[in-house]
């Protein structure tokens, strides 16, 4: 019956149920505030000792190439309150062909600073082992195109790449409202490989800039809009928009007291280089205490 | 089907190796929360900049900012200070005279800026009207009797 799945996407499945029944199990509620951002990066990071459990998938519709569902498991861990590391496993299914496997990526994200300023750097360094079928498109850079994602898997899958990205994320809150700004720079560890460029710039807001007294599910604070641009700008061969892909995508977090979060985000290609429609949505669960109840089971003090 | 295997045998082990170190990264933040760290977050509170102290909370004669802070402590703070804010593993109690003399600008710069380097993140992703209902919640429970210790 599972035969059309292969090993490693039931391997990405069984961790993402044990982590989300470890999830039911956390002790108390943190409620999450999420931004809706799907590519972009703010300023915050996790709570220390919390653990992000989140799974999402992307749509995809392809101009002149099977329609496809890429989705990805993520595990964002608070290790202190000025380093959140995050682990992701990617997989596709694409329609008419298979559904296979893609890779991981390991991030970290670092805040230099002590307070709040008026913009908040945060240092971003990523490691990726991914295949050429990866249709994730958790970012976008340098001539990332359509067509890349045209052939089929078995083709795709033979491609293997390492890499490093590093983005110095911009971020900034007034009055509610977030803008964030995250450069990238990508580099293919195989030789000859140029660094490659890209972006992501978001704009957020909460619906309601006040809590009310009454627990709920539906007020108009627990929901975040906002939207978000994203795009390559060439390498470091041919730095510019020729040959690259760009999207403009509204999107809306609804986050629970419950602390789970849903996401939903519909990017429209920009030029005939991107794919038209990419829908994105989104479930996520915040965790307290994992550190502590890991601590506990290895015999830590409480 | 080569090229299939090889990228199970590289990914698996990675995969194995992400994990022992996730599990690695927990019992180092675990270990993380002393009464060394509970005393740094005092001082933190000591050293809140003259302007932001005596910044007056817009929120103060708001009839529902109490119940609604209350609501935002227990959904984003009593992980970690206690339903009650009386104290829990990783953070102090915030029923203490300290928190009770504090002016609402000294404690909504706390809370906005956290104290990052002593495990207390940035709550600055709440809206400011929201840190304020925290405040007003904060100032009224600190006025009651402490229910455990005094980390002053």
């Amino acid at each position: 019956m599972r035969e059309w799945l292969s090993k490693p996407v039931l391997v990405v499945g069984r961790l993402s149920a044990i982590a989300l029944i470890v999830a039911f199990l956390a002790p108390l509620p943190a409620a999450a505030q999420e931004s809706p951002y799907v590519v972009t990066y703010d300023h915050y990071l996790e709570e220390p000792g919390n653990l992000d459990v989140e799974y999402f998938s992307t749509f995809g519709t392809q101009r002149g190439g099977n329609d496809f569902h890429a989705f990805w498991a993520e595990f964002e861990y608070g290790v202190k309150a000025w380093w959140t590391t995050e682990l992701y496993l990617d997989g596709q299914t694409t329609f008419g062909d298979s559904t296979i496997f893609t890779g991981f990526r390991w991030e970290n994200r670092f805040r230099p600073l002590r307070n709040e300023h008026i913009v908040n750097p945060v240092i971003y360094i990523e490691y990726e082992q991914i295949g050429g079928a990866d249709k994730i498109l958790q970012e976008v850079e340098g001539h990332d195109v359509k067509s890349d994602h045209a052939a089929s898997n078995a083709v795709l899958r033979a491609e293997h790449d390492h890499e490093v990205e590093f983005k110095p994320i911009l971020s900034s809150t007034f009055q509610g409202w977030n803008l964030a700004l995250n450069p990238i720079l990508t580099k293919n560890l195989s030789p000859n490989n140029p660094w490659e460029f890209g972006y992501a710039i978001g704009a957020s807001r909460p619906l309601a800039l006040k809590a009310s007294p009454n627990y709920c599910n539906l007020c108009a604070e627990n929901f975040i809009a906002g939207v978000e641009m994203y795009g390559g700008l060439g390498d470091t061969r041919s730095l510019g928009l020729n040959h690259t892909s760009h999207y403009l995508a509204p999107a809306v977090a609804w986050n629970l007291p419950s602390s789970w979060t849903f996401r939903l985000s519909a990017a429209f290609g920009l030029n005939n280089e991107s794919h038209r429609l990419l829908l994105r949505w989104g479930v996520s669960r915040e965790f307290d205490g994992f550190g502590e109840m890991v601590s506990r089971m290895f015999g830590g003090r409480r | 089907m080569k090229a299939s295997s090889r990228g199970h045998l590289v990914t698996l082990p990675a995969l194995a190796i992400m994990f022992l170190f996730l599990v690695g990264l927990s019992l180092l933040a675990a270990q993380q929360t002393s009464p060394k760290t509970q005393h740094s977050a005092w001082l933190a509170l000591a050293g809140v900049p003259a302007k932001p102290r005596a910044k007056p909370n817009p929120m103060a004669s708001d009839p529902n900012a109490i119940a609604a802070g209350r609501k935002l402590f227990e959904e984003h703070c009593a992980q970690c200070h206690g339903m009650q804010a009386a104290g829990g593993a990783r953070a102090p109690s915030l029923r203490t005279q300290a928190v009770g003399r504090a002016t609402p600008g000294a404690l909504f710069w706390i809370v906005t800026n956290g104290v990052v380097r002593h495990g207390m993140p940035v709550w600055h992703k709440l809206p400011a009207s929201e840190r304020w209902q925290i405040v007003t919640f904060l100032k009224s429970v600190s006025s009651e009797t402490p229910r455990r210790g005094n980390p002053e």
